[in-house]
């Protein structure tokens, strides 16, 4: 018989080693008898153990073992090694026969472990300390069943990283002070943990989320059972919510509906019909205090140009240097455009000069921002604005400069340079626009050809002539 | 915090209460980091239980409970008596992160009353989430309630913040909606609901964010004369057309300040219970309305058994099924076994021939679905389905609530 004896608590090293060793000897667990006390030590009689090479065990049963070792049953080591007995010797896929009364047990202390592991990060409360260097300490007290302290470390440095707190458990403590944690000693419970003004405020908040109609102590207590109250202030008010209830309920029944006071329907219709920006100035400051839809735009670029115009052009997006000034097209592709509306006789300053995204999206490469065209979903997402611009403008005709403008216009993908010329766009509330598709400028910038670029610039000034005769 | 805001939170918190939506789950795990706060754990945490049983997950709370509309089942109706508060943008921010930094929170519910407009309420909900996020690098979790009347161009705002949002249709029939919400309109609920959708759709493929955890609604049942049947064809709808992830069901509860049009009496909060159950079954044991309604009567869901043993009691033909031969789908439908015990019978009976004992550590539920089973060594003889008595041997003694 061999004696094997682990640390108290969750001793995950001290057990793999004794695994290690155990299985190199292939001793039976029959042969082995665990206990726990401090410190670990291996095998009484018998010949010393040698260290043992890593055992390979399904990744399943590794995470059961992690669990398991944090149970207080005395035995858990114990059921464990017979465990990993029976999948060293032919029993790979053990854990998946449920009904094995060895896997069920196991499984019991799993789930317990686990449910512990819940509770402590669900019920532990913190309370404000104030620091004597200004800023905020935040300690907690808790009282969990098993050996999971370290088990929970991660979970509250996770959610609590820009915090210096301090738990304190009957099993071990744990100190965050925002770079490192300590695990230290078992504590003792503190004397006062005094409270700031929070706590009241919550005790408040849980006292008026209660429902007197739908009092029912039994399912709370199966979620919340009572060990863990001493530890939670709100528990606190639990016998006077429950107490008053059937009264509150009464006088709820009893009480005659009730008469308003008040009574104006006239007013909330009223309303709701002018909530909508009443003017192109409002409208333009609200898409301008609204979030890029897309992170990194360093502001909205709204249109320019006169209401009333008779031609509202549409393009795609801010460019880099429409992002830095907030004008639209004032960029390589805009100087295109303008220099495209005078060939055509076309005066600038009388057309109303839009995007369909108000926001550049970009790529940083090294000091250049690359252009990004959005996506089909970011075009939506802007779409409201576009067509209430519209609304306010007025044109008579709207052309849309390439793809995503005339996507944004029209609810579907189109294909330009098969598509171009004449076409009618969604409007607002209905009615439809009557719109033009051509090209965008970029598009002829970036044509390689000279040849080419020269042709398809005469198109484009050319269908600009064309769409001012519909205007 | 100082008395007024005790006192604001505490009005605040009860005209929220009767809003059953507060899960905190759905949301993809993240964390606020050294500069911001918090995190999201996938599955969501409740941090503490009312006595009515429900789970305190999410700081549940209006941002005030002024109100322009008359919903009648609504205790912040405009023409209820009761008392009114308003938060500021920044008390809602401070409460948020003084409650979640004590652990007492997974994150905040913010809901309203209209004040001014759809859309300046809407604007200041929007505010919260942003002021949350972008100022203090919150990072657990925002659920907020849409007002479907605001502009569309603050719903896409709004889901830029939230982990989910909801637009709640609290009647299930357009009928009903009309009697008892003047205001408030069918068309234009659902129409969001589409707005939503369409978005989260398009936001998971171009991998941006928006409303990660999906979109909820909630239907008052016991207020109107809708039955079982019609609210969850409506249910079906909203799940199958707009991807809804769940739909709340809220038994219409006795308010202060009732209004006379309101039935006096509740209805049994077994009702609610009934048709989570049955929401259930049409989510995920293959059932369908039409199936979970034959097993009541006159498309009620019957109140003394669950739908699934009601289902079963009407269609004993199909029973006993062998639990080491039948298929996934017709274990499912065994009354007492959930799909986890279905799942371990599964991969048990892969390396053993299943006996009564073994399904013991397999299923809490085996009591009740003994009748309904073949197992190894047991075979109900003489047809336990057949018994009249069947009802009466499964249904415990509905246990009284206690009070202490
Ligand atoms: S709009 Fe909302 S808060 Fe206002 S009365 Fe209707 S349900 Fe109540």
């Amino acid at each position: 018989m061999r004696t094997i004896t682990l640390r108290e608590g969750a001793d995950l090293d001290g057990f793999r080693r004794a695994v290690r060793r155990l299985a190199a000897t292939r001793t039976a667990p029959e042969a082995v008898l665990w206990s726990v006390g401090a410190p670990s030590l291996f095998g009484d009689e018998g010949p010393a153990l040698e260290d043992g090479a890593p055992v390979l065990l399904p990744q399943a049963v590794g995470q059961l073992i992690e669990t398991v070792v944090c149970h207080g049953d005395p035995e858990r080591y114990a059921l464990l090694y017979r465990l990993v007995w029976r999948v060293l010797n032919g029993e790979r896929a053990l854990l998946d026969q449920h009904a094995d009364p060895l896997v069920h047990r196991l499984e019991r202390l799993d789930k317990a472990v686990r449910r512990d592991i819940h509770k402590m990060h669900a019920f532990l409360r913190f309370r404000a300390l104030p620091d004597p260097d200004g800023g905020e300490r935040y300690v907690a007290w808790f009282e969990p069943d098993h050996h999971i302290v370290e088990a929970v470390a991660a979970f509250f440095v996770d959610r609590f990283e820009s915090m210096v707190w301090t738990i304190l458990t009957p099993k071990g403590s744990l100190h965050w002070d925002r770079h490192r944690l300590m695990t230290g000693p078992p504590a003792e419970r503190p004397d006062s943990l005094t409270d700031d003004r929070f706590a009241e405020g919550w005790l408040r908040y849980y006292e008026s989320t209660f429902n007197p109609a739908r009092v029912n102590p039994t399912a709370m207590r199966a979620e919340m059972p009572r060990k863990y109250w001493a530890n939670m202030p709100e528990t606190a008010a639990i016998p006077a919510m429950v107490r008053a209830a059937p009264a509150r309920v009464q006088a709820m029944l009893e009480a005659e509906a009730a008469i308003p006071r008040r009574r104006m329907p006239e007013k909330a219709v009223a309303a709701m019909a002018r909530q909508a920006p009443e003017s192109l100035a409002e409208l333009n400051r609200l898409i301008q205090r609204s979030e890029p839809l897309v992170p990194g735009a360093t502001q909205a670029v709204p249109g320019e140009g006169p209401e009333g115009a008779a031609i509202a052009i549409v393009g795609e997006q801010p460019g880099d240097q429409e992002d830095r000034e907030g004008r639209p097209f004032v960029g390589p592709a805009g100087q295109l455009l303008t220099a495209a509306l005078e060939e055509a006789g076309i005066d600038r300053g009388g057309v109303y000069l839009t995007n369909a995204v108000k926001h550049f999206k970009f790529v940083q490469r090294g000091k250049r921002r690359i252009h990004q065209s959005p996506t089909a979903g970011e075009v939506k997402h802007y779409r409201w604005w576009l067509m209430t611009e519209l609304g306010f403008v007025r044109p008579r005709l709207v052309v849309a400069l390439g793809a995503t403008a005339a996507l944004a216009l029209t609810g579907r993908p189109v294909s330009v340079l098969r598509e171009r010329g004449p076409m009618v766009f969604d409007g607002w509330n209905g009615d439809g626009w009557d719109g033009f598709v051509t090209v965008h400028p970029s598009y002829l910038l970036r044509l390689p050809e000279e040849e080419e670029r020269r042709r398809a610039q005469a198109e484009f000034v050319a269908d600009l002539r064309r769409a001012a005769t519909l205007a | 915090m100082d008395d007024a805001l005790i006192e604001k939170l505490g009005i605040l918190a009860d005209a929220a209460k009767y809003d059953a939506s507060c899960a905190s789950s759905g949301a993809k795990p993240r964390s606020g980091g050294k500069e911001g706060l918090g995190s999201t754990t996938g599955a969501g945490i409740c941090h503490a239980y009312t006595p009515d049983g429900r789970c305190v997950s999410l700081l549940k709370i209006l941002l005030t409970n002024h109100c322009l509309f008359d919903c009648v089942y609504c205790i912040n109706r405009r023409s209820s008596n009761v008392r009114r508060a308003r938060f500021t943008v920044a008390e809602v921010v401070d409460l948020t992160l003084g409650f979640y930094k004590r652990n007492c929170i997974e994150g905040l519910f913010l809901s309203s009353g209209i004040i001014r407009s759809p859309d300046h309420t809407m604007e200041q909900m929007m505010l919260v989430a942003r002021t949350l996020r972008r100022d203090h690098g919150f990072a657990g979790y925002i659920h907020l309630k849409t007002i479907p009347e605001a502009s569309p161009w603050l719903i896409e705002q709004a889901g830029l913040w939230a982990d989910r949002l909801s637009i709640n249709l609290e009647l299930p029939t357009d009928h009903s909606l009309k009697a008892f919400a003047p205001e408030k309109n069918g068309g234009t609920i659902k129409a969001v609901m589409g707005q939503v959708n369409e978005r989260i759709v398009e936001a998971k493929e171009e991998r941006r964010r928006f409303s990660p955890a999906g979109q909820s609604t909630q239907l008052i049942v016991g207020a109107d004369d809708a039955t079982d049947r019609s609210v969850l064809e409506t249910s079906g709808t909203l799940y199958q057309r707009y991807g809804l992830r769940r739909v709340y069901y809220s038994a219409f509860s006795p308010i202060p300040e009732a209004s006379s049009v309101l039935p006096v009496k509740p209805p049994p909060l077994q009702r609610e219970n009934r048709l989570y159950q049955a929401d259930w079954l049409l989510r995920y044991y293959g059932f369908t309305v039409e199936e979970i309604a034959s097993g009541g009567e006159g498309g009620m869901l019957d109140l003394g058994i669950d739908p699934k043993l009601a289902w079963a009691l009407k269609n004993r033909e199909r029973f006993p099924v062998d639990v080491n031969r039948a298929d996934r789908e017709m274990l499912l439908r065994v009354p007492g076994l959930g799909a986890r015990a279905v799942d371990k019978i599964l991969s048990a009976r892969r390396h053993t021939r299943l006996r009564m004992e073994d399904l013991g550590r397999l299923s809490n539920g085996l009591r009740r679905a003994r009748p309904f089973l073949i197992a190894a060594n047991y075979h109900p003889v003489g047809g336990l389905t057949d018994r009249l008595d069947l009802r009466q041997r499964l249904v415990t003694p509905s246990s009284q609530l206690s009070l202490f």
